[in-house]
């Protein structure tokens, strides 16, 4: 045994506990148990991690000084975006996700853990309001594993194993996805962008849609903000071929574009983190994966999906889980794809924002957010040598700002804005060097005025 | 001492509570959203209004609408019908390592400093995060013995991915990616183990257990072969047996070219006990959300924290987080040629890092141990008193002892009185406890039980627990229908459709498929 030491979260530590609990295994000591171990393979000695720092506020005090290190977007102006987004979080929205009842479950019954799954129902009914389409998953980690999902599920329903990819989207999601979509989908191609509008060009796509392509995928508004508004004439060429549209939308943005099974989205993805779920330096994605309620589509939800369903008290809600048979906790190797634990929490999180929000709270946030970016844009255009945006098409939150005319790099830029506590926008210069120095840059309804003009005059400084 | 009581005048809360949708009333608003100040408004006019046609919302979403009261209401009634495992004795989910979540780790994850920062900003204000990452890499690379570790991975069955696509791409370089085309692993590993790498690719060869439950070296000595690209495998099993020979199992992957993972999701009870890298593996993973003890969040966010050999370490998913050596300090590294690429946005679950880096340096070294032997010695003392119970077996290694759980069978009570393991595990939340785990499937053990009582449980907890599942074996004898009918004092009731989950025309997993499907208005 160890030295005695008692442990707060250890309450058997007690050593008059452990004798008491061995004497009555009828044993002398742990290492009776751990002989199961062959004793070559023991460790000997003591692991070489730091602590204890057993006091909890010494504890508080250590870690406090390490976050002291980072910098945040409330002493600093942010206007990095491309997937973790820093939008407000509602305080009833902090306040449910961290009740410990919800925060600390797992995989319970839908009886005693009935509220989550009823959070969970109520969470992809929201959703599904918001896409316009009946059946949404679980949360998966995040966007770019519910891109790549939709993807594997694409080429199961069309028994196809190409994919067109819009070229306007994250460059670390679409990496994701060819990871993860390999051994069903080898084939990427990818779809270009007209020049001039940011727009997906038409033509390349109808040149690329062959009758072997399972899925073609796009971002709206895309990895570059551009709106793409072209929908159902995408839809067209690919459905034409036989094959599905799969689109990955930003859902703060659907309160005032369009829901996209109206322009003919066969699965919908995205991410939740922009509703109600603070960035955590990345740490708040969660995935949703969405198609309309057909067999051929949902059978191929990898997923949890929870449904509703009778009890034997009349009238009462009880859920229980849908086509289990799919999963992988069902069916080992033979399931869709692989399961586990993944977002669920955000899920809970997502749907007590969407409820507070509701249509005209969706509609009046996008509808702001879309004002600042104007007001945004059309003053950094006005500044010599600066392009904002860069394409022609409407944007929503977030658009290219091309530094092209000033003569310096956008590493260069922002470093200066840095010290001026700016988190300038994400430089492209590697992502995309046909775009040359530019920056993605994304205004939220956190922005104010002052801080979009506090980064205009700093600019006007540097340039 | 502390009192172990029963707790037979449990009742949890049930609200009977409607959906959020069935509150809604047009025009109530739940919260308002900073508008735009008027000159920015004067500026830019309607910017919404003047979107083309064909992508501007013109049918509202029909979300609730409803006050911000009420919203918290409906929530908070939801909360109090779900019984997270700090709210009791949460022995119940076997394999899942349902440990105390320390209430300060929520406080820091809060901390503006950590919640409002964006992964791409300059290293230089990062450095608190990337120090955590760098730190728990440390922590990780001493409990297991391996040379590097990722966290990105979003919880256990996402590393044994990214495991199987670091090894496709171990092959793939060495030119026998075609050839290596099969994953072994025991049926009494998690299911991911054959499904993650069935999803990256590989053939599933699954090994059944011999039938005094061990591993079957043998029938791994049978399947091996120039196929073999790798073996993924639990030790110690679901059944909390230890495989003793698991060395050899290793060899013999070895021998024949393959790669050997182990999945440590059942590590909690290894911690400063064993090492993973001494047994010859050259992957594994732990996850945080179980043996780190950060909160399962109802099933995520978690980590699948991946650790590797250097021989691997060129194919992680990239960004590493690396420290100059000269100068201290932390640095993203995005140049790695080799790497799989991204398995996870950003730098995976952030905030479970920081709460499980928490948790270690609060233990330190003799607590990390001391978790190991408490689990132990829990689950030992958990057995003593159940196997007395009239109607359950611990099926396998007759005269050998489990390290952190059992796998239990109902199957003598069942025969006798015709109540089985769902049944009873329905039953136990009638006692405010959640109900138990019984097994991934196939059921190879009969009705099957799997309970998990880890450090954090006290004797009391065990005791109440093995109390309950001897009152619920006496009520199967003497009122079956009591047990079978149950649960009757939670929050739900017992389903009465189960064949509706199957059904395409009836099942529902929208408030919108709902309505449309049943007629609800």
């Amino acid at each position: 045994m160890a030295e005695s030491e008692v442990y707060p979260y250890i309450p058997n530590s007690v050593p008059e506990v452990k004798a008491e609990m061995l004497n009555k295994i009828g044993i002398s000591s742990v290492e009776d148990i751990f002989a199961e171990i062959p004793e070559h393979l023991r460790f000997k000695g003591e692991l070489d991690v730091p602590g204890p720092i057993a006091s909890e506020y010494a504890l508080r005090r250590h870690i406090e000084e390490i976050l002291a290190k980072n910098k945040d977007c409330k002493e600093y102006i942010g206007f990095l975006g491309g997937g973790v987004y820093n939008h407000f979080v509602p305080s009833v929205v902090t306040t449910i996700m961290e009740r410990d009842e919800f925060l600390t479950s797992y995989v319970g019954e839908a009886y005693a853990d009935h509220g989550k799954w009823q959070a969970q129902f109520e969470y992809g009914s929201c959703i599904a309001e918001l896409l316009e389409m009946d059946a949404v998953n679980t949360p998966t980690y995040d966007w770019g594993m519910a891109a790549a999902t939709s993807i594997r599920m694409a080429a199961r329903i069309t028994c196809r194993s190409a994919a067109l990819v819009a070229a306007a989207v994250s460059p670390d999601r679409l990496s994701c996805m060819k990871n993860y979509g390999l051994s069903a989908v080898p084939t990427f191609t990818t779809v270009e962008m007209d020049p001039q509008t940011g727009l997906i060009d038409l033509d390349d796509l109808k040149a690329k849609m062959t009758d072997d392509v399972a899925v073609f995928y796009f971002e709206n508004p895309s990895f570059l903000g551009a709106i793409e508004h072209q929908g159902a004439q995408i839809a067209e060429i690919v459905h034409g071929k036989g094959g599905l549209v799969a689109a990955g939308v930003d859902p703060i943005s659907l309160g005032v574009l369009e829901a996209p099974a109206r322009y003919g989205v066969d699965i919908a993805c995205g991410d939740i983190q922009g509703l109600g779920i603070p960035m955590s330096c990345g740490g708040g994605q969660g995935g949703f994966v969405a198609t309309q309620d057909e067999p051929r589509f949902f059978h191929e939800f990898p997923a949890l999906m929870y449904g509703v369903t009778p009890t034997i008290v009349e009238g009462e809600y009880g859920f229980g889980e849908v086509f289990f048979e799919r999963t992988s906790y069902a069916s080992r190797e033979k399931a869709k794809d692989f399961l586990g634990t993944m977002a669920q929490l955000y899920g809970i999180g997502a749907g007590v924002y969407l409820s507070l929000m509701g249509p005209q709270g969706m509609r009046e946030i996008g509808e702001g957010i879309m004002q600042r970016s104007a007001y945004l844009a059309k003053q950094l255009d006005s500044l010599a040598g600066v392009t904002a945006p860069l394409f022609s098409a409407p944007v929503f939150k977030e658009f290219v700002v091309s530094f092209e005319g000033t003569g310096k790099t956008v590493a260069d830029i922002n470093k200066a804005l840095l010290e001026r506590k700016i988190f300038g926008g994400k430089d492209l210069s590697t992502w995309f060097p046909s775009l040359g120095q530019s920056a993605l840059y994304c205004v939220t309804e956190v922005h104010t005025k002052g801080d979009l003009d506090a980064l205009v005059g700093a600019l006007k400084e540097i340039l | 001492m502390a009192i172990m009581k029963v707790r037979k005048n449990y009742h949890q809360a049930r609200w009977d509570e409607p959906m959020i949708f069935e509150l809604s009333t047009p025009g109530v608003r739940g919260i308002i959203p900073p508008a735009p100040e008027a000159e920015i408004v004067a500026a830019v006019g309607d910017v919404a209004g003047a979107l083309p046609e064909s992508i501007r919302r013109t049918t509202p979403p029909a979300l609730p609408e409803v006050d911000q009261k009420h919203v918290l209401a409906h929530f908070l009634h939801l909360s109090q019908e779900t019984l997270g495992s700090n709210l009791n004795a949460d022995m119940s989910q076997g394999t899942c390592t349902m440990k105390y979540n320390p209430r300060v780790h929520e406080d820091l994850a809060a901390d503006s400093r950590f919640a409002n920062v964006h992964p791409w900003q300059d290293d230089d204000t990062l450095q608190g995060v990337l120090e955590i990452y760098y730190e728990f890499e440390q922590i990780m690379k001493a409990v297991s013995g391996m040379d590097r570790f990722t966290l990105q991975p979003g919880g256990g069955a996402h590393a044994v991915f990214t495991a199987a696509s670091m090894i496709r791409a171990y092959h793939r370089d060495r030119g026998e990616a075609e050839q290596r085309d099969e994953v072994i692993t025991t049926m009494f590993s998690h299911p991911c183990d054959a499904a993650s790498p069935a999803t990256a690719g590989f053939k599933i060869v699954t090994l059944m257990p011999k039938e005094d439950g061990y591993p079957d070296l043998d029938a791994l000595k049978a399947v091996i072969g120039p196929r073999t690209a790798a073996i993924h495998i639990t030790n110690p099993e679901d059944t909390g047996i230890y495989n003793p020979l698991i060395e050899e199992f290793v060899n013999v992957v070895h021998d024949a070219g393959g790669i050997c993972f182990n999945d440590q999701a059942n590590g909690n009870v290894l911690l400063g006990i064993a090492r993973t890298r001494d047994a010859g593996f050259d992957f594994c993973h732990y996850n945080a959300h179980k043996t780190f003890g950060t909160p399962h969040g109802g099933s995520g966010p978690g980590t699948g924290a991946m650790g590797c050999r250097e021989e691997f370490a060129k194919y992680l998913p990239y960004p590493t987080v690396e420290k100059d050596s000269k100068t201290g300090r932390f640095y993203l590294d995005y140049d790695r040629p080799d790497s799989i690429g991204k398995i996870k946005g950003f730098l995976g679950s952030a905030g479970v890092v920081l709460r499980a880096y928490a948790w270690a340096v609060m233990m330190g070294p003799k607590g990390l141990r001391e978790t190991a032997e408490i689990s132990a010695l829990n689950n030992n003392y958990f057995m003593e008193l159940v196997k007395k119970i009239p109607g359950i077996t611990a099926p396998y290694a007759e005269g050998h002892r489990r390290l952190e759980e059992c796998r239990w069978s109902w199957q003598p009570l069942t025969e006798e009185t015709g109540v089985g393991t769902d049944d009873i595990l329905r039953r136990v939340g009638d006692f405010g406890l959640q109900h138990y785990w019984s097994s991934h499937h196939p059921w190879v053990v009969p009705e099957p039980m799997t309970i998990e009582p880890c450090e954090t449980f006290s004797k009391e907890d065990i005791e109440e627990y093995a109390a309950v599942l001897a009152q619920i074996a006496d009520e199967a004898r003497t009122d079956p229908e009591l047990v079978k009918q149950a649960p009757h004092k939670c929050a739900s009731h017992k389903r009465s459709a189960e064949e509706e989950l199957d059904d395409p025309t009836k099942w529902a997993t929208t408030w919108r498929a709902y309505k449309r499907k049943h007629g609800k208005v």
